[in-house]
């Protein structure tokens, strides 16, 4: 059992935990990701770990409810139990001084995008970051962004903060005026594509894959992607990858597999027949 | 009655069953066990002969004769713990071991009549003791030393008990939040139910044996680490846990599955019990399921029992499907489809990137392989096409890597299986291997064998 030992709401429908997993928290590396399961019942699903800390053996994740398993997530409480919490999963980010790199986050993208940028920035990279959102309610962790980067830019679909548009309108931009060395961008899948489309084919431009997982460790395959016309295991070959050489088509249509069985779990009601989806884990 | 006198009866006591149309449709357990009156009679078969074959032909020796005899004399108490001498999970293996190729295919009565039926009176007796309850167990003695064993599958869980029994102070590291392996994402419930596989998991921590779920070495931990954080030596029994593809187009379409998601979605995660259960599986109205293994078997079944439509396409005909025999007429009966000598060449989608049909190639039966198989050979022009919505990968398993991946001085082979001798020792002093990992997909009671030789081997180790 792992005890959520902070719990914050940053933005409508998107939460931030903090989870005591000291062992996890111990050898967690920018870009990899946790696999977590609320209950007996639940479940198995990745978040990409947005923070970690070995003094405090805490593991940060933020989330966004969009489902079934997310939006019994958010009723969690700080103090509540999670009843499998495992990782660290996947490859580390590359990290190097590879000069300048621009850093984007999407969405809740922004929070994985934060200690891989905070690495490049003590790896001795000029980092320039672009965060974006709907609005600028939507947007988090502005000021986290803005203590690694050496120029933060903000974007939000309604102009409501920063300025109005998408973050691979910046990147063009910033393409135009900068010589830039690589990219790293998280976030919707809509928009990581947008951000290959813009970005030169000469410059690496890492994204990271949030796909259907069971396990997380090779075994199943539920995460396959084509990269450079070969299949890979998003799980344990990445879950970065460069975006040049994604298949994205095969992304969009794999991230559809279950969306009608998403609707029924939605649905589903509990307290029908024997289920006991919101019984909380004992405190 | 003197064994002399007693008259041989021929055939094996049938096994009771769910009947097939009826277990089809449900996910208990399709063989039922025998009843006490049946296990002694059947124990009675036994001509408890002197030159023991049986035992020759278990991978962990079991005194099959002895227990059986402990049987007919009823003292079922003597037959368990003579059975836990050499196996720890009997109940397991009562079930899912293929006798047929050993113990009772060397029965001295399977001469010239049925063999005894050695795994049903396994599982009967194991049985009986779950459902006593067993008695507290002594924990021995420690003698102060740790090993770390990676991987809670039949091999693990093996080498655990046996250390454990040696007084060594054993931590199985487990990556799922379950123990058990393939035991619990693998075998289907129909085949083994896993409040089974839970007891005797229960019965070997009873032994004083930690395990740690949720905790992935080459992850959390190298082997190195674990070394380094006090463990005297390392048993690596991570199995066969890298799914194959047959890399033909369409494979990465949504309905497409390895064995392994397909039944890890099912056994480990319940999604036959979705919505209640919040992972979910997708079937659709046919399922065509590729290989003729024990693992295409179980998914065969299993999309059966999820509603489906279930055909088995296999390259080469029944005679040298690798499945049991026993699998295979149980999916027979319960209406799974065999399309033989047939390969597919491509999967097709619709627009929405989901599975519509499956394009098969028919084969015919050439000369001999190196398998002693006779080698399928492509006939020319005889393409066709099956409508079929879900396509379940089931052409074996390579070997997980991520031991492998962080453990650099640890040899490995081409397809990157650990290399260990028989007795389980890698290039990597304190590192000992065994199970799939090893030998690549094969049986529970293999892996177990691997299990139990490795434990005396890191005994040695340790002692020595």
């Amino acid at each position: 059992m792992f005890k959520i030992v902070l719990k914050e709401e940053l933005a409508p429908k998107i939460k931030l935990f903090k989870v005591l997993a000291p062992e996890i928290a111990r050898k967690a590396r920018p870009g990899q990701f946790i696999i977590l399961r609320i209950d007996e019942e639940g479940e198995r699903i990745p978040l990409t770990i947005a923070n970690f800390d070995a003094d405090a053996g805490t593991i940060t994740i933020i989330f966004q409810e969009v489902g079934k398993t997310t939006d019994l997530l958010g009723l969690m409480e700080q103090g509540d139990f999670l009843l499998d919490f495992v990782g660290p999963l996947g490859m580390e980010s590359e990290i190097e001084n590879y000069g300048t790199v621009v850093c984007i986050g999407g969405g809740v993208g922004v929070a994985p995008v934060f200690p891989i940028a905070r690495a490049l920035k003590e790896a001795g990279n000029t980092v320039i970051s672009i965060i974006g959102a709907r609005n600028s309610e939507m947007l988090i962790w502005k000021q986290e962004m803005s203590g690694i980067s050496s120029k933060l830019h903000v974007t939000t679909d309604d102009g409501s903060a920063g300025e109005k548009g998408f973050v691979s309108d910046v990147l063009a931009e910033i393409l135009s005026q900068t010589s830039v060395d690589r990219i790293i961008a998280i976030g919707p899948v809509p928009m990581m594509e947008a951000v290959c489309r813009v970005a030169p084919k000469n410059i690496t431009t890492m994204v990271s894959l949030n796909t259907i997982m069971v396990d997380g460790t090779g075994m199943c395959g539920a995460c396959r992607v084509e990269v450079n016309s070969e299949t890979k295991f998003a799980c344990v070959d990445g879950p970065e990858f460069d975006g040049h050489q994604v298949n994205w088509e095969i992304v969009k249509m794999r991230a559809n597999m279950f969306i009608n069985e998403e609707k029924i779990a939605l649905s589903h009601k509990c307290g029908e027949g024997e289920c006991q989806c919101h019984r909380k884990n004992e405190k | 009655m003197s064994q002399e006198k007693r008259k041989i009866i021929p055939k094996k006591h049938p096994m009771p069953h769910q009947e097939a149309k009826v277990r089809s449709t449900n996910f208990e357990e399709v063989a039922l066990g025998y009843s006490e009156e049946t296990a002694i009679l059947e124990a009675n078969r036994c001509i408890q002969c002197k030159n023991t074959p049986c035992i020759d032909g278990c991978p962990v020796g079991i005194d099959i004769p002895a227990f059986i005899k402990m049987i007919a004399e009823k003292d079922f108490t003597g037959a368990i713990g003579k059975i836990k001498e050499k196996n720890n999970l009997p109940a397991i293996c009562g079930r899912v071991c293929p006798q047929e190729n050993q113990c009772e295919k060397l029965c001295t009565l399977g001469k010239k009549n049925e063999p005894v039926a050695i795994g049903r009176l396994e599982r009967y007796v194991a049985d009986w003791e779950l459902a006593k309850g067993t008695e507290s167990v002594k924990i021995p003695e420690t003698n102060g030393k740790k090993v770390a064993i990676v991987g809670s599958g039949p091999s693990g869980l093996t080498a655990a008990a046996n250390l454990a029994g040696l007084g060594y102070k054993v931590s199985v590291l487990e990556a799922l939040h379950v123990a058990g392996g393939v035991l619990v994402y693998g075998i289907p419930e129909f085949r083994l139910p896993k409040a089974i596989v839970q007891k005797e998991i229960d019965n070997i921590a009873a032994l004083g044996v930690e395990i740690k779920t949720n905790y992935v070495v080459g992850k959390l931990s190298s082997v190195d680490e674990l070394m380094q954080e006090g463990y005297d030596a390392v048993y690596i029994g991570t199995g066969a846990g890298l799914p194959s593809f047959m890399n033909i187009p369409g494979e990465n379409l949504n309905g497409v599955y390895s064995a392994n998601e397909f039944l890890t979605r099912n056994n480990l995660m319940k999604a036959y019990r979705f919505p209640e259960y919040q992972t979910p599986i997708r079937v659709g109205k046919r399922v065509a399921v590729i290989g003729g293994g024990n693992v295409a078997m179980d998914a065969a079944r299993t999309a059966l029992r999820l509603g489906a439509e279930s055909y088995i396409i296999y390259r080469r005909s029944f005679e040298e499907m690798p499945a049991r025999l026993e699998e295979m007429e149980h999916a027979k009966e319960e209406g799974v489809n065999f399309e033989l000598l047939t390969s597919p060449i491509e999967i097709k989608g619709n627009e929405e990137g989901r599975v519509v049909s499956i394009v098969c190639q028919r084969y015919e039966l050439g000369e001999p392989d190196e398998s002693g198989r006779r080698r399928p050979v492509p006939i020319k022009g005889s393409e066709y096409e099956i409508p079929i919505d879900t396509v379940v990968m089931s052409i074996g398993q390579g070997p997980n890597p991520l031991v492998q991946q962080t453990t650099p001085d640890l040899e490995t082979n081409k397809w990157g299986n650990i290399v260990a001798d028989e007795c389980g020792r890698t290039s990597k002093p304190g590192v000992f291997a065994g199970g799939d990992i090893v030998t690549g997909a094969a049986t529970v009671i293999l892996a177990m064998g691997a299990g139990k030789k490795a434990a005396e081997a890191i005994h040695e180790y340790l002692q020595g």
